[in-house]
């Protein structure tokens, strides 16, 4: 049972929230060592190993964990299963600050910050970071105009620029949604098609030219279990309903998506003979059973049981592996698996590193917080109204 | 209901079918037919760094800690960086002299000027490009410094200027590509007191090398790193021991950007799988999006 998607009213200052900001502090002073010392001073990123933790996780990453926004898309406005708009708005919202945030984090990343607009003026068609770049951009775009009428509902009255942009971009509101689908697919995809160019250095557990594809078949099976893991946790902190007569729903979609990535995955592996390879020990290997058995394997056989499937809690610890799952399979490709054989020593993250991606990810839950409070976002009714 | 189910799986089948790599055979290499090279012959250096000094010279490079002169610097394996574009390693043959001193083999190592470079193709705004003339060359104006080149290069040469926090640039030889341009040597090849490295076309190097190999089959393994290995490049190496001895990464010897730019042009070549996706998603939404039956999804 739903109400209308509102602001919610609940206190903003609560511990939670001081907490993100005291994080939000933290990366704020990383980021400051990032443009005085340079990336050498607030990273432990090497000639050998130029790429780390920012592209790991805030970038690539942060891509990937929010799919939730394009999945859930598809399925209410383009398939027209309506019963699951109630949880559209929440996953754009986490789409589009997930997306602002990845250009941030590439925008820190890259050695001349100031030169990122660079790739509009010089193309290069062969690159597929060139393609990621152009779809990132154009669909961190598409995201705030999806977003439109969500902050003009409540503040389109008040500006009339909102109110009359609102108005315009809803008669070409179908092509906006229809285009976000398309991009994702396009860049979730090259994403994986990045290090294809690097067989000598990829760990073959994760290098294949199959990468592409399952970069985009994880992508899409990640989205409703992230959508499950937000949720959740917002409805918990904000004292909501916790709307599982959709979320059970939705989970049944994730065992056709994650059945077939894995299964892709698996085939792709016996086919070209590292199998073995996954059970030496290593800790790569050991990353990748982590990756395979319990970030993917095991939730998708829970997921099989209606009881896990109506369960909260259990559709909780289920949806969580899953995300875990991917986000450890892109760390695992651009960190772990990453091993060039000048690197004189294995890359880990410098404290700097961490802290700009804590920060990062507090000052996207934070704004959340903001969203939520301000605009209606989220139409899952208050606990009180639920036992009344 | 049905519609959205079949609709759902069109979604999926479409975006795999965007995803799939394709064949490899549509590409084509834009090698340049003839460029400039250097031959390495590594039984003719005798360690010097001249080179490496010629090189610090020519490109401006600051003074390094140790002097050229010095041979220290030899006891440890280095690797270019952003302050030395070469480099020269010691390896132990195995062989002792007359005076029963171990025989050293020296390995000069810089960029190898790729036929088809990685680099080149990963590097998002065309930074950098393969001249006519061999030379890999790195254009600053237009650099991010997203360090995807760094992340291509399968001989892992480039370094990074990684502090300067606002105009880093990525580091590697140039080539000397004025030199080249007023018709002279690069400096290491000028310098060079035993004509270990021999400056030409790539095909009259690669008759050179056959030549010396087939000469003197004993002081040689036969093999031309340079020749095949990452589809070719303009630097050649002909060496007295196996090169996995001597530091060389074993390259495969398919150019590398092969595959990804065969992915990416089979996939995204005129835009017609966004376009046919935007097709199938705009024609599922016309036939997915009526009233709803008000039926409650299965749990």
């Amino acid at each position: 049972m739903h109400t209308q998607a509102r602001p919610i009213g609940r206190p903003f200052w609560t511990p939670g929230v001081l907490v993100m900001i005291g994080f939000m502090a933290a990366g704020g002073l990383a980021l400051l060592s990032r443009y005085t010392g340079g990336l050498g001073f607030a990273t432990n990123l090497t000639d050998a190993t130029p790429w780390g933790l920012w592209i790991g996780i805030d970038v690539a990453s942060g891509v990937a964990l929010a799919a939730g926004g394009f999945t859930t898309a598809a399925l209410a406005h383009i398939f027209g299963r309506h019963a699951y708009e109630a949880v559209t708005r929440p996953a754009l919202l986490t789409a589009a600050l997930g997306y602002t945030f990845v250009a941030f984090g590439v925008f820190v990343d890259i050695g001349r910050s100031w030169a990122i607009w660079k790739p509009m003026l010089y193309q290069n068609y062969n690159s597929a970071l060139f393609e990621v770049a152009m779809c990132v951009m154009t669909y961190v775009t598409v995201l705030w105009i999806e977003m439109v009428p969500i902050v003009a509902e409540r503040f389109g009255s008040r500006f009339r620029l909102l109110g009359w942009l609102d108005r315009t971009l809803g008669k070409f509101m179908w092509v906006f949604i229809i285009l976000g689908v398309v991009l994702s697919c396009m860049h979730q995809s090259s994403l994986g098609t990045l290090l294809v160019i690097a067989p000598t250095k990829l760990d073959p557990l994760w290098y294949t030219p199959f990468m592409p594809l399952l970069f985009l078949l994880s992508a899409i099976s990640v989205g409703y279990p992230m959508v499950i893991v937000e949720t959740t946790i917002a409805t918990t902190s904000l004292k909501l309903d916790g709307e599982m007569e959709v979320l059970t729903p939705l989970s049944r979609f994730t065992i056709l998506t994650l059945g077939l990535y894995l299964a892709v995955k698996i085939a792709d592996l016996v086919m070209r003979g590292q199998l073995g390879r996954a059970f030496a020990g290593s800790p790569a290997s050991l990353s990748f059973l982590v990756e395979l058995f319990i970030g993917g394997v095991v939730p998708w056989f829970m997921l099989l049981s209606s009881k896990v499937r109506r369960s909260r809690r259990a559709l909780f610890v289920v949806a969580s592996c899953i995300v875990g799952g991917v986000l450890l399979n892109r760390i695992n490709v651009f960190v772990v698996g990453f091993s060039p054989r000048t690197a004189a020593h294995p890359y880990s993250p410098a404290i700097g590193e961490i802290l700009v991606t804590l920060g990062a990810a507090a000052t996207i839950m934070f704004l959340y917080r903001v969203f939520v409070s301000l605009t209606p976002v989220l139409s899952a009714r208050n606990m009180e109204e639920v036992s009344r | 209901m049905h519609l959205t189910r079949r609709g759902f799986l069109a979604f999926l089948g479409a975006t795999a079918a965007m995803s799939q790599p394709a064949p490899a055979s549509a590409w084509v290499s834009k090698a340049p037919t003839n460029p400039f090279g250097c031959l390495v012959d590594v039984t003719r250096c005798i360690g010097c760094r001249k080179c490496e000094m010629a090189c610090n010279q020519v490109n401006h490079l600051p003074e390094p800690k140790t002097r050229f002169d010095d041979p220290c610097v030899l006891n440890t394996k280095r690797r270019p960086t952003n302050t030395a574009y070469t480099v020269v390693n010691s390896y132990s043959t195995g062989k002792l002299d007359t005076q029963s001193k171990p025989v050293p083999s020296f390995v000069k190592i810089q960029c190898m000027h790729c036929q088809d470079p990685a680099c080149v193709s990963a590097c998002i705004t065309g930074a950098l490009s393969k001249l006519e003339n061999g030379t890999v060359h790195y254009d600053v104006s237009r650099c991010i410094g997203c360090r995807y080149c760094m992340v291509a290069c399968p001989f892992e040469i480039p370094a990074y200027d990684y502090h300067d926090p606002l105009t880093p640039q990525v580091r590697k030889c140039t080539f000397c590509l004025d030199r080249l341009k007023e018709g002279k040597p690069p400096g290491c090849a000028s310098i060079c007191p035993t004509e270990a490295i021999t400056f030409g076309r790539r095909d009259t190097l690669l008759e050179v090398a056959r030549k010396r190999l087939a000469e003197s089959p004993g002081r040689y393994v036969d093999h031309i790193y340079g020749e095949h290995e990452a589809g070719g490049t303009s630097w050649l190496y002909i060496a007295g021991q196996p090169f996995d001895r001597l530091g060389f990464l074993d390259v495969p010897n398919s150019p590398l950007p092969q595959r990804t730019e065969s992915i990416q042009h089979a996939l995204f070549g005129y835009l017609w799988s966004p376009a046919v996706l935007f097709g199938v998603l705009g024609l599922s939404m016309k036939l997915g999006n009526r009233p709803d039956k008000g039926g409650k999804e299965k749990v």
